[in-house]
């Protein structure tokens, strides 16, 4: 990106007229780079445990690293070290799944209808997301990508708050600006989702980093981390290599939590990366790293819960947990899957794996679930979700000043100027412009 | 390189640096004629240039600065000391201020931030790894969860890989969270900026009108060691993100007396520098010393009164200063260092053409004086950056339209 520093010469230049020289003094930064008699390395400032060696050998990462897994694909628990949680916490994050699985068939049909926008689902990636929040503390800040409605459905998120902002009304706290599937949520602490990959990774090292220093100021404040969620596309990109590698420089307590699914829209794996995934780069930068089977629930919240005490350990680290799944959906509305994978693989994996109904056999062995249950929850749930809808559809758009305000904290003359403008445009077309579900009309452009 | 050379080295003597560098006399690097009949191409006389308060008395008597630090003393300060002084009393006032960046540690390469890791701790003053995205991406995190996020980006021209960084995210922060109120207001990104006549491609740019294309940034560059000390603390007070670019062909060269107390300086408002009848100069940042050389020719060789105007923020900027002096003299000439093409001359030009009453007034067509479009080139800078010559000329061709 740049020259490499600018380095003040070691010598004297002769002097010659007009030229002022000055004589630089080099301070060591290092104490000792030296040698000592029978020392098997020297000391090199950029990898001081490095030895030497007198075998030339290029290296690889030298084997895959290990998916945890607590529960087996038949819902049995296989990691002998673990203990199972409650079956009222169980009942609860399975609720929380299928809260979401729901809402995500109900909210893609509609978008087909053309009843909203857009929207993303997140079938498959249930359990990574429900799991990993509910090990979380409800203080912890949130940093999302996309795809992770279960992390909002786990920490209180209810169908009226989805719905409000998937049909962008007057009751969105996006003020009707973002894009669908765009929440955010001061209350629970995750901040608002913005399109542009990656770049909520860098934020979630500065966010727990400002948590780190908070606590020094002030130690009555409880521990907090910061966690971070993003896909394995994204982690491709600039701001995931900046992100990781400052917040092990400042040694800041966030949990990095990829969501590997296989695919970035169209893109297979294999042509985002050649490595060993994204948990082998953790290690590159110094980082506590671990992979988990991702739809197994009980895996996904043993290893957040972990992470979390690690990141708070030694006054804060950073930790990378990257959890396998695969995306049963489609990207989003806007994409047919089936354009570039094969139909049956898709119904494989659904049928195969899935963390709902992995977390369902579970159940069903402990005697805590069984079809009645599933048939009254699922109509429940429905009728819940289909309420908040028509509720939701109904309301009015956001008041049409809202366009213009929150640029700057205060609204400045340049822009009360051209709400004006449009006002005055909206009052001498009116047939050009149809104002009439927005909440107020045109006479919220009033400066 | 000569202030980069000295920039970079390190464990010389402090005092070395805090004497005034003075541009170099070598006929390279010079920005300046050197041909014996030249009077209006010659070297800027910082110790004399009205721009800067030579004495305390003068400095006191600013009327934007509160009573109690006009009732206080002055020290003599260059621009990198005031801006140290700055971020000093910053870090000092609140708890949540941090300070962050490539060697920011050791003081910076300009100098800027000089003892401060020292006095606040190394957890208030850190280096980070060298990635501009991370230091923007990290600072908006930092200031998303209620810190003062002071982030320095080393050479504007290394701004780019943060560009995504500022664009989509710091100066949307705000209005994507809507109700729920969040913001990246916390935020405040420094970075020297502008010529110095040996900079090149990479030490010499002056982005600040990509960034006053973007609703949400407030995009400040000060004129002197006063200006950037009182913009400089408003802009981290301020809750809305702020680019703060600092003309480092001035860290050394502007010299005056600085009120040590607190004092925040008005953003979003203009200054006049010189009240005048004739013709109206608008500029900004180091061509205002340009501007005040060639205003004192022009004004002895053709007999006018100029007025000229520092917008000190460039965006959002105060329109209704420019406007009132253009309806005045009815003529307007825009000056900046960064490229014509697109720049912050056009918008200001357009706005006045655009307002009725002072259209109806124009008496020439506004004009301005700019970098050409084109980037800057190692050998010919001089003949890039905006001097007293083709200021003055422009200053003739307007007031004989």
């Amino acid at each position: 990106m740049r020259l490499p520093r600018m380095r003040a010469p070691a010598f004297t230049l002769p002097a010659t007229p007009n030229v002022s020289t000055h004589r630089i003094h080099i301070r060591r930064c290092y104490s000792s780079l030296g040698q000592k008699p029978g020392s098997t390395s020297v000391h090199f400032p950029g990898a001081i445990h490095s030895k030497f060696s007198n075998t030339l050998q290029f290296y690889q990462t030298p084997s895959p690293i290990d998916t945890y897994r607590a529960m087996s694909q038949d819902g049995d628990i296989v990691d002998s070290e673990y203990t199972p949680e409650p079956d009222t916490l169980a009942l609860e994050l399975y609720e929380n799944m299928l809260k979401v699985s729901i809402l995500d068939v109900i909210m893609f049909d509609a978008q087909r209808q053309g009843r909203l926008s857009f929207y993303m689902t997140g079938q498959g990636e249930e359990g990574t997301c429900v799991g990993s929040a509910s090990a979380l503390s409800k203080d912890d800040v949130i940093f999302c990508q996309y795809r992770e409605a279960g992390v909002f459905a786990q920490r209180g998120f209810t169908f009226d708050d989805f719905m409000s902002q998937l049909f962008a009304n007057s009751k969105d706290t996006g003020k009707g600006r973002n894009m669908p599937v765009h929440y955010g949520s001061k209350a629970l602490n995750i901040h608002t989702i913005s399109s542009p990959l990656a770049t909520q990774i860098p934020h979630a090292s500065g966010a727990a980093y400002a948590l780190k220093m908070q606590r020094l100021t002030n130690p009555n404040i409880p521990p907090r981390v910061v966690a971070c969620y993003f896909g394995e596309g994204a982690a491709s990109e600039g701001d995931f290599h900046a992100a990781l590698n400052i917040a092990a420089t400042r040694s800041c307590p966030v949990v990095f939590i990829c969501r590997n699914n296989g695919y970035a829209i169209s893109t297979p794996t294999l042509e985002q990366y050649r490595g060993d995934g994204i948990a082998s780069r953790g290690t590159g930068y110094g980082i506590d790293t671990i992979r988990v089977d991702g739809n197994d629930i009980w895996a996904v919240r043993e290893v957040t819960k972990r992470a979390r005490e690690l990141a708070l350990k030694d006054g804060g680290r950073p930790v990378l947990i990257e959890a396998m799944s695969y995306r049963i959906s489609h990207h989003s509305t806007s994409d047919d899957s089936f354009a570039y994978r094969q139909r049956v693989e898709v119904e494989d994996w659904k049928r195969r794996d899935n963390p709902i109904t992995r977390l369902r056999k579970y159940l069903e062995k402990k005697k805590a679930w069984d079809d009645d249950k599933e048939s009254a929850a699922r109509g429940r749930i429905r009728r819940e979700a289909l309420k908040a809808f028509a509720q939701a559809e109904k309301e009015k758009k956001p008041p049409m000043r809202s366009m213009f305000e929150d640029i700057y904290e205060e609204m400045t003359p340049e822009t009360k100027e051209q709400m004006r403008e449009l006002k005055s445009m909206i009052e001498r077309y009116p047939d050009e412009y149809d104002v009439s579900e927005y909440e107020g009309g045109k006479d919220t452009l009033a400066p | 390189m000569l202030v980069l050379h000295r920039a970079a080295s390190r464990g010389a003597p402090l005092s070395r640096y805090l004497s005034i560098y003075k541009i170099s006399q070598t006929p390279i690097y010079r920005l300046h004629s050197t041909l014996p009949a030249a009077r209006l191409n010659i070297p800027t006389d910082f110790s004399t240039t009205s721009i800067l308060e030579h004495t305390s008395q003068s400095a006191l008597n600013n009327p934007e600065i509160p009573t109690d630090t006009r009732n206080g003393t002055t020290k003599r300060m260059n621009l990198f000391q005031s801006i140290n002084d700055a971020l000093s009393l910053a870090l000092a006032a609140d708890e949540s201020v941090i300070l962050f960046g490539e060697d920011v540690a050791f003081g910076g390469v300009f100098r800027c931030s000089m003892g401060l890791a020292e006095n606040f701790g190394s957890e208030r003053v850190f280096n980070t790894p060298l990635s501009e995205q991370g230091i923007v991406g990290f600072g908006i995190g930092a200031a998303a969860e209620g810190m003062k996020a002071i982030a320095e980006i080393q050479f504007a021209d290394y701004v780019y890989p943060a560009f995504d960084q500022l664009v989509n995210e710091a100066a949307k922060f705000r209005y994507r969270d809507g109700t729920e109120g969040r913001n990246s207001g916390g935020l405040t990104v420094r970075m020297p900026c502008g010529g110095v006549g040996h900079g090149a491609l990479y030490h010499s740019q002056s982005p600040e009108s990509l960034f006053t294309h973007i609703p949400g940034l407030r995009v400040i560059m000060p004129r002197s060691p006063i200006q950037a000390k009182g913009l400089l603390l408003s802009a981290i007070a301020s809750n809305d993100p702020c680019v703060f670019m600092e003309p480092k062909a001035l860290y050394r060269a502007a010299v005056e007396q600085v009120p040590t107390g607190l004092y925040y300086l008005p953003l979003s408002k203009a200054e006049i520098l010189k009240e005048g009848s004739d013709l109206t100069i608008v500029s900004y940042g180091h061509p205002l010393y340009t501007c005040s050389a060639a205003i004192e020719k022009a004004e002895k060789d053709l007999g006018i009164s100029i007025e000229l105007i520092d917008l000190r923020t460039v965006y959002p900027w105060d329109k209704e200063c420019v406007l009132k002096s253009v309806r005045k003299t009815g003529r307007c000439v825009v000056v900046h260092e960064s490229m014509i093409n697109a720049g912050i001359g056009a918008e200001v030009a357009a706005s006045i053409q655009e307002d009725k009453e002072t259209f109806l007034r124009l008496e020439a067509p506004v004009m301005r004086v700019a970098g050409w479009s084109i980037h800057m080139a190692l050998m010919f800078e001089r003949f890039n950056i905006p001097d007293v010559a083709r200021v003055y000329d422009i200053i003739k061709r307007a007031v004989e339209f």
